[in-house]
């Protein structure tokens, strides 16, 4: 199957990207997964963190997500991202909403080890940011 | 024999309603078009979210172990009802029926001797449920001086359903909502939340890959864990949209109705008003001609 890999991104609220690309870089909870065409069927779960995807060599999309799901097929991949925003839109105050609105979650909250994951998992999505910029 | 004075009070008064029903009116297809164009942006999420359980769901539903937000407590005894009508009046029948519906439903399993428990959304829902059944609703959200219903709102009535699920405080959720049939037509329906209604895996929409086997990282279990509850946020918000985007075309229609109301009216009225005007000339003409046969 060399005739691409479509690489579809969705969030609830709308279809983000549905395009063939060659390859798509994924970041699962334990580790980053490179899906080229022909990938066996997989379905992972996502960490928070970029979304890339390249054409012709060159990386040509780049998403954050904040965790969510991805399937993977020989000649698609689909990611199903909780919330997920076009990398160049992902400004510090975007992270910094959420973070806040994270940390309001938490006041409200016992503290457990579900929310300090969460609240882990964005710190890791700010991070991620902004090593890129 | 009503006035002039009266009948020209009158006429001006329903030209005035007109004005105003008309003005909601457009308001409505101007919200009922935001309101589809979310409700079409939605769908391609729930599609994937569907396809993807579809596969993960049919191979753990038979284990004994299966989380519980996918095979519900094994019995039918309790049930949680989440009654969807609109925050706002002046829509037709829109929330009325909606209401029956849910009515007959709650008398049904009454009567079979369940237990039923309600959460309501909308202010309408509230308000018409309470008289009756006030005593089974547990919870009600309202959307009141919210410009747009987010995902973030369908996952905190997601929330609510889980910590009931975990207090054992039902069995089966069911979801009764609008269904959006057309812009005129909108169905009230149900919908079994929990235990969850599985798509047939082996039938992918493409065909292309019949029940492809996959690999999970990390494992099924841990997958589902967290799909489960993504997927009940994913379903309370398509109904929500599908709701919003009905309750803006039925008041779309019933505004139209109302405007066309108003005109005949007024065409009703301005009929009777000439009428009069010319009766009234004419026996001031016959008095005045009586009066000057008389000299």
């Amino acid at each position: 199957m060399a005739n691409g890999l479509t690489l579809e991104i969705v969030s609830p609220e709308e279809l983000l990207l549905s395009e063939k690309v060659d390859m798509a870089i994924i970041p699962a909870v334990e580790g980053d997964i490179g899906a080229l065409p022909g990938h066996a069927p997989m379905i992972v779960s996502l960490r928070p963190g970029v979304v890339r995807a390249q054409v012709n060599g060159a990386s040509a999309h780049e998403f954050v997500v904040v965790g969510g799901f991805a399937e993977i097929m020989p000649d698609r991949c689909t990611v199903v991202a909780t919330e997920a925003v076009p990398a160049e839109n992902a400004t510090a105050e975007w992270i910094g909403e959420r973070v806040r609105a994270a940390e309001a979650a938490y006041a409200r909250t016992a503290m457990t080890a579900e929310v300090e994951a969460r609240e882990d998992a964005l710190r890791q999505t700010q991070l991620a940011a902004l090593r890129r910029s | 024999m009503p006035s002039l004075k009266s009948l020209r009070t009158r006429i001006n008064s329903v030209k005035s309603t007109r004005k105003i029903t008309q003005a909601m009116k457009m308001v409505a297809a101007s919200k009922l078009k935001r309101a589809q164009a979310q409700a079409q942006a939605a769908r391609p999420y729930a599609e994937r979210m569907e396809r993807m359980l579809g596969s993960l769901a049919a191979s753990i539903a038979g284990r004994p172990d299966a989380p519980r937000l996918l095979v519900g407590t094994g019995r039918s005894e309790r049930h949680l009802l989440i009654v969807m009508a609109a925050d706002r009046g002046l829509c037709g029948a829109f929330n009325s029926s909606l209401v029956r519906f849910a009515r007959s439903r709650i008398r049904t399993l009454l009567a079979e001797g369940k237990e039923v428990r309600i959460i309501t959304v909308g202010r309408r829902a509230r308000d018409l449920l309470r008289r009756d059944h006030g005593k089974l609703i547990v919870d009600s959200v309202t959307f009141i001086g919210k410009p747009r219903i987010g995902f973030a709102d369908a996952q905190a009535i997601a929330g609510k359903v889980r910590d009931l699920l975990e207090q054992d405080a039902f069995d089966v959720c069911t979801l009764i909502y609008n269904r959006f049939k057309s812009v005129i037509v909108q169905v009230p329906m149900e919908q079994t939340l929990i235990p969850a209604s599985i798509p047939a895996a082996s039938e992918d929409s493409s065909g292309k890959d019949p029940a492809a086997i996959y690999e999970y990282e990390p494992s099924e279990e841990e997958i589902l864990a967290r799909l489960l509850p993504e997927n009940l946020s994913v379903q309370i918000y398509r109904a929500l949209l599908d709701s919003a985007a009905g309750e803006q075309g039925a008041r779309m229609a019933a505004m139209d109705n109302a405007t066309r109301n108003a005109g005949q009216m007024i065409a009703k009225l301005t009929l009777a008003y000439n009428r009069q005007r010319q009766a009234n000339i004419t026996k001031e003409l016959i008095e005045i001609i009586s009066g000057a046969e008389a000299v």
